[in-house]
């Protein structure tokens, strides 16, 4: 049997493309220019109102933080420097609120930067084929439902860092950054993430399903 | 290598941030145990799937008061 190739897990995606205008944009909001900052929120105001979301799990929540992340990156937009991306610098204004509802709204959460213990993972059991592209069976809004659904059964210091890293796209140290977390403690969180995630789409996509 | 330990090694594996020397190990690993290749199929198709999913529209009435309160502020700064 050949040795089986995995291709890197993300694939190229326009998300991952930084539109090229953003610097210039940035620039021109950093002049004053208001309609460049307004083109900025436009652009973003989708993905950061799902980052926003699914952290806090609740709409009100939500609502503010996004609202406070734009105002505050507007206010302090001077001090962006350009060593990051803008959206990856306004990602980070927006967990921070978003952590901060949170925190208010459910005090007795685990703490993000807590130790917690991962254990060892154990070996799934009863593991089936999904097919080439299971997520084509359902429809954008139905599917759209199911992520949201299994996303919001994790545990905080799970949801929070696979969405840093695997739907905002940010770095391992950027995510560590943003979270104040150790670098092996996003791995070991983005391990669990992903192996509850899998778990919770099996029920869902496993090939078995397909009527 | 076992399965238990390829599982510890998944995010790594996934990320691509193993040594050429475990990483052939992994991969011979799956050569032969078809449980394996399926959990890293699915565990990346996971990963796929939210990467490449589109957020929803933002509802109308959140949009709106999103956008008054910014040109609100933005009316100071023209000021």
């Amino acid at each position: 049997m050949s040795t089986p190739k995995v291709n890197p897990v993300r694939p190229t995606l326009p998300s991952q493309v930084v539109r090229e205008d953003e610097p210039v944009l940035v620039a021109a909001a950093q002049s004053g220019d208001v309609s460049a900052f307004e083109e900025l929120v436009g652009r973003y105001e989708r993905k950061i109102f799902r980052l926003t979301q699914n952290i806090t799990q609740n709409h009100e929540d939500a609502e503010d933080s996004m609202q406070e992340a734009f105002l505050k990156a507007y206010e302090h937009l001077h001090e962006f420097q350009g060593n990051s991306r803008f959206y990856t610098w306004l990602v980070r204004i927006a967990v921070n609120q978003a952590l901060m509802k949170l925190r208010k709204r459910r005090p007795n959460v685990v703490s993000l930067d807590e130790e917690i213990d991962t254990g060892e993972e154990t070996v799934p059991r009863d593991v089936q084929d999904w097919g080439p592209s299971p997520e084509d069976r359902y429809e954008q809004t139905e599917l759209g439902g199911i992520l949201s659904k299994a996303i919001a059964e994790l545990d905080p210091p799970f949801r929070v860092v696979f969405q840093l890293r695997d739907i905002e796209e940010l770095s391992t140290e950027e995510t560590a950054e943003a979270l104040d977390l150790s670098i092996p403690a996003v791995k070991s969180r983005l391990l669990r993430a992903r192996l509850r995630l899998r778990q919770k789409l099996d029920r869902t996509f496993r090939r078995s399903e397909i009527s | 290598m076992n399965c238990k330990t390829l599982v510890s090694e998944l995010e790594n594996y996934l990320d691509k941030e193993l040594d050429a020397t475990l990483r052939a190990t992994i991969e011979e690993h799956l050569s032969k145990c078809k449980k394996c290749r399926l959990i890293v199929d699915t565990t990346k198709k996971t990963v796929e799937i939210y990467c490449n999913s589109e957020p929803a529209p933002l509802p109308a009435d959140t949009r709106k008061r999103l956008h008054e309160a910014l040109a609100q502020r933005l009316r100071r700064a023209r000021a």
